[in-house]
């Protein structure tokens, strides 16, 4: 009986949250039109969301690239057609790897700092201070950084899944030995303008949900220590998690 | 004032290799090219089955890429499929009574129209037609023409075999 309890209690919770982001979120929207009236302050904040975020999505999108030819070829010489690895592998990375895997780091780099950082002017009242000051602080503080994650993300995308292709090619070609031509033609004869796209829209939609969740956390996380850390924590999960049901509904739509 | 420089510069530099990643993806990677001027011309071939050919399949002479393949429609007129494709100007001066055929790229390779010269001493121009033109092999027609064959062997030897069979018992 309090199993249903917890159950339904936990569903209650879970709905009112997943309604308060929502309304978070239109509240956001409407204030976007004037947030880009300060391009200062979104500057700041793609700085810190995404130029902070350019070495981890170097590093990882070059061994991602790497491991990806390692992989692609050891499957690709077992069917015989090594040449079909630039095609695989920018078609992988274009499609799926690419947003998904830039999207998990951009939460584990962006949102966590996203997250304590509003959460710790929640916590020290900076945000009270604000209010008292007549400053909105969704306007000054929220918004800002709410939109440097979203300009941030696909640009990410696409810096991640150059420098994986390059990762391929450095193993395919200059490793194995695939036919440098061979290895580009095949890739330009088969991927598509439309694969392109679907990685910025899959980048541009993981940017609007991870960089949402993150300042929804900060803005609403428990003034305290322990308040501020269980935030950075939800933020982690809740954008893991959301990016990748996301990612099935924007390829079951874009498909 | 001058850290809030440093930012502005390494956030454009960010914005810049963004754009960058994104300008290689769409020329480099994906099969679209972008030229200012247009430095190609356009042919057209008909045939009676194309295959698996796709948009943006290669065209190729001796083996080397000469162009694209731009357009593939279906003329209800002819009943043919007509396929336009774009050569680049660098070659034109293929002969026109040279003959365009569907080949297939390996085993599991797309297929491209191989072009093979003729003789002729004119060239093709802009928006001529291929004459001579070869379909793609598609495998099923291969393989009924010849169980077909067979078929068609099997009962033209029959006959043969029941008509000695009474000679042996006579």
């Amino acid at each position: 009986m309090s199993l249903a309890r917890d159950l339904l209690a936990g569903a209650r919770d879970f709905l009112a949250r997943a309604g308060a982001l929502s309304r978070f979120f239109g509240r956001l929207l409407l204030l976007v039109p004037g947030g880009l009236l300060r391009p200062r302050l979104i500057v700041d904040q793609v700085y810190n969301a995404g130029a902070l975020s350019l070495a981890i999505i170097m590093t990882s999108g070059l061994f991602v690239g790497m491991v990806m030819g390692l992989q692609g070829h050891d499957l690709l010489s077992r069917i015989g057609s090594e040449e079909s690895l630039g095609t695989g592998a920018a078609l992988t990375l274009l499609k799926e790897l690419g947003p998904v895997v830039t999207a998990l780091l951009f939460a584990g780099r962006a949102g966590t700092a996203l997250a304590s950082e509003i959460g710790l002017m929640r916590a020290t009242d900076q945000l009270s201070a604000m209010e008292i000051m007549a400053v909105d602080p969704m306007r000054r503080v929220v918004l800002p950084r709410f939109l440097g994650g979203v300009i941030s993300m696909p640009l990410l995308t696409g810096i991640f899944v150059a420098i994986s292709i390059y990762g391929v090619q450095l193993i395919g070609v200059q490793y194995f030995g695939i036919d440098q031509g061979q290895f580009w033609s095949e890739m330009r004869s088969t991927v598509e303008i439309e694969d392109v796209r679907e990685g910025l829209i899959k980048g541009f939609v993981f940017g609007v949900a991870c960089s949402l969740i993150a300042v929804f956390e900060g803005y609403n996380a428990e003034p305290t220590a322990e308040g501020v850390g269980r935030a950075t924590t939800r933020t982690v999960v809740v954008s893991a998690v959301a990016t990748l049901v996301l990612d099935y509904i924007v390829t079951a739509i874009l498909l | 004032m001058r850290q809030s420089r440093a930012i502005d510069v390494s956030t454009g530099l960010f914005v810049l290799l963004g754009l960058v990643a994104i300008v290689f993806l769409v020329t480099q990677i994906s099969n679209r090219e972008f030229s200012l001027t247009d430095t190609s011309f356009r042919l057209k071939a008909q045939f009676e089955n194309i295959g698996g050919l796709k948009v943006g399949a290669p065209v190729k002479m001796a083996g080397v890429t000469i162009g694209r393949v731009e357009q593939i429609g279906y003329d209800m007129q002819l009943l043919k499929a007509i396929v336009t494709l774009r050569i680049d100007r660098k070659y034109d001066e293929i002969p026109n009574d040279s003959d365009a055929s569907i080949f297939t790229a390996g085993l599991l390779g797309g297929q491209y129209i191989g072009i093979s010269p003729g003789g002729s001493e004119d060239y093709f121009k802009d928006g001529d037609q291929v004459e001579f033109v070869q379909d793609a092999i598609v495998l099923e027609n291969l393989i009924s023409k010849y169980m077909f064959s067979q078929a068609a062997k099997d009962t033209s030897g029959e006959p043969e075999a029941s008509s000695k069979a009474p000679e042996t018992k006579e």
